[in-house]
């Protein structure tokens, strides 16, 4: 496999860019694997990447439906920041925050991450001590972060309506200077082809229908198109339809899938170069390297499959965007999407052991699973590798929902759902 | 966008006039004191999920605010059935 440089992109320029080679195979799969991986997006390939690359396991198959990256990786506000308010929370995003930092070397793939800084405003006196507490539980866990007033947050954001006029005025805000911004689908890309040219077969166009459990064991997956596959272990990575998944296994997960919806506008002139997140008003935005803006909605109130999401869900967040940002009233939006996410009864994410021995789920992200693409494979690796879960992963168990000891993020990590 | 009959007001109404309150037909176990974590962490926080039918809870929160049921498909979002609360649906399949 090539690796990508400088003096790669100048040879192939003399060849008009007419002879680069194919970034990953297209495989037929084998009869067995060590590992199958259900799910193709950002976390099940970075879950393929870290096995290979940091326990040597390359027998693993990634099984996707549809293609590598084409759900809600490639389709999100690509907001990445580690500012939540637990300490098992904030430790399982920092692990993430920190690959991020290293991700575009390690992968030899630019995944374009840009620590641009992310604002979360508070337009309440209630606001402002949530964004105290959690900038100082933000510290005493080795995560930076500062507490600005409405002064500060207008020098870094000259555009936000910072004045007295506004309908909820800007208070102040919590800074996370290292958060940031990265290119979502080059991410997918980037673990796609760093698993792939470790020997990981990516098994596109294949629907994984049913898995065969023998005795309380996992031991392989009927899919559509090449029949059985067995495998050692098998670890189900698939976000909306983890609810789904669980069903074929025979248990259940205290997940609801609901549409979360995100908007992009037309390319303007360079004017947003942060994130700026509200949860009292509910919206968020970025501006992409192209021009667009990136906004993000909230989710739907109901539970719901079908991929599109409320107008209704839109115009709240455009009403929270103008109220923030009057200069962008005029700005026409180019493109809306909705994709189904999993939500979790304590907004965070499930990382597990299962009923099903040697059947591991990941998922449950919700809204911000983004963010933890790294973090979450490279743990979810370790305990697939190992068959036990990684230290980071242990409170995130499904079993948290018997035992009683959930790790209530709702609303208190700057969340904007 | 979807209309909602509320079966209250005997009108289709915007989605917007409505909030969804999950899964319905939940009951209270009796005697919450004798569950086991297992049986408690069930009725708290497992819900279904179905990719079809779904019987949910709505109420007209902008209207009446009075709670009523509806028999929905979450991928179509087509609206099969609505009835009262302690009524039974009569859409199962």
């Amino acid at each position: 496999m090539q690796q990508y440089s400088g003096f790669g992109l100048l040879k192939h320029s003399l060849s008009h860019h007419e002879n680069w080679q194919r970034v990953w195979r297209n495989p037929t799969p084998k009869k067995k694997y060590d590992v199958i991986i259900v799910g193709g997006g950002g976390h099940g390939l970075a879950t393929a990447y870290y096995l290979a690359k940091e326990h040597n396991i390359t027998n693993v198959a990634v099984i996707e439906k549809g293609y590598l990256g084409g759900g809600n990786t490639a389709r999100n506000t690509t907001i990445v920041r580690s500012n939540y308010l637990w300490d098992e929370a904030a430790h399982l995003y920092e692990h993430a925050m920190k690959l991020w930092e290293g991700l575009s070397q390690d992968l030899n793939y630019n995944v374009m991450f840009s620590q641009r800084g992310c604002l979360n405003l508070g337009h309440t006196l209630q606001d402002m001590r949530d964004i105290e507490r959690r900038v100082n539980a933000n510290r005493l866990n080795g995560i930076d972060g500062e507490v600005l007033d409405a002064k500060q947050v207008n020098e870094i954001v000259p555009i936000l309506d910072c004045s007295d006029n506004a309908r909820y005025p800007v208070m102040g805000a919590s800074w996370q200077p290292r958060a940031g911004v990265a290119r979502h689908d080059a991410v997918a890309w980037g673990f796609a082809r760093g698993a792939d040219m470790r020997g990981v077969d990516l098994i596109q166009q294949t629907e994984v229908v049913d898995f065969i459990i023998e005795d309380g064991t996992v031991v392989g997956v009927k899919t559509d198109r090449y029949g059985d596959i067995k495998a050692d272990r098998v670890g189900c990575v698939t976000a909306g339809h983890s609810g789904v998944m669980a069903a074929k296994a025979g248990f259940e997960l205290p997940l609801e899938s609901h549409p979360l919806q995100a908007l992009v506008s037309e390319p303007i002139k360079p004017i947003l170069d942060t994130v700026v997140m509200s949860n009292h008003v509910h919206g968020y935005a970025s501006q992409s390297d192209k021009g667009d803006l990136v906004i993000g909605a909230g989710i739907d109130g109901y539970t719901g499959y079908g991929q599109r999401g409320s107008y209704s869900t839109i115009e709240h967040t455009i009403q929270a965007i103008v109220e923030m940002f009057p200069i962008f009233s005029r700005v026409r939006m180019n493109r809306q999407w909705g994709g189904i996410v999993d939500t979790c009864p304590d907004a965070c994410p499930i990382i597990s052991e299962t009923p099903v021995k040697n059947l591991f789920f990941n998922c449950g992200w919700g809204t911000g699973g983004f963010k933890a693409t790294p973090g979450s494979g490279n743990v979810f690796a370790a305990s697939l590798a190992k068959g036990e879960m990684h230290e980071l992963a242990k409170p995130f168990s499904m079993f948290r929902f018997h035992n009683g000891a959930l790790i209530d993020e709702h609303g208190a990590a700057g969340v904007a759902h | 966008m979807f209309l909602i009959y509320c079966p209250h007001c005997g009108e289709h109404r915007e989605e917007e006039e409505f909030h969804n309150h999950g899964q319905a037909h939940i009951a209270r176990p009796l005697d919450p004191d004798s569950c086991t974590d297992e049986e408690w962490g069930n009725y708290m926080f497992f819900r279904k999920n179905p990719k079809g039918l779904h019987h949910e809870l709505w109420v007209h929160a902008a209207g009446c605010r009075k709670f009523f049921n509806v028999t929905r498909n979450t991928a179509t979002y087509e609206i099969k059935e609505v009835y009262k609360i302690g009524e039974q649906p009569k859409v199962v399949e």
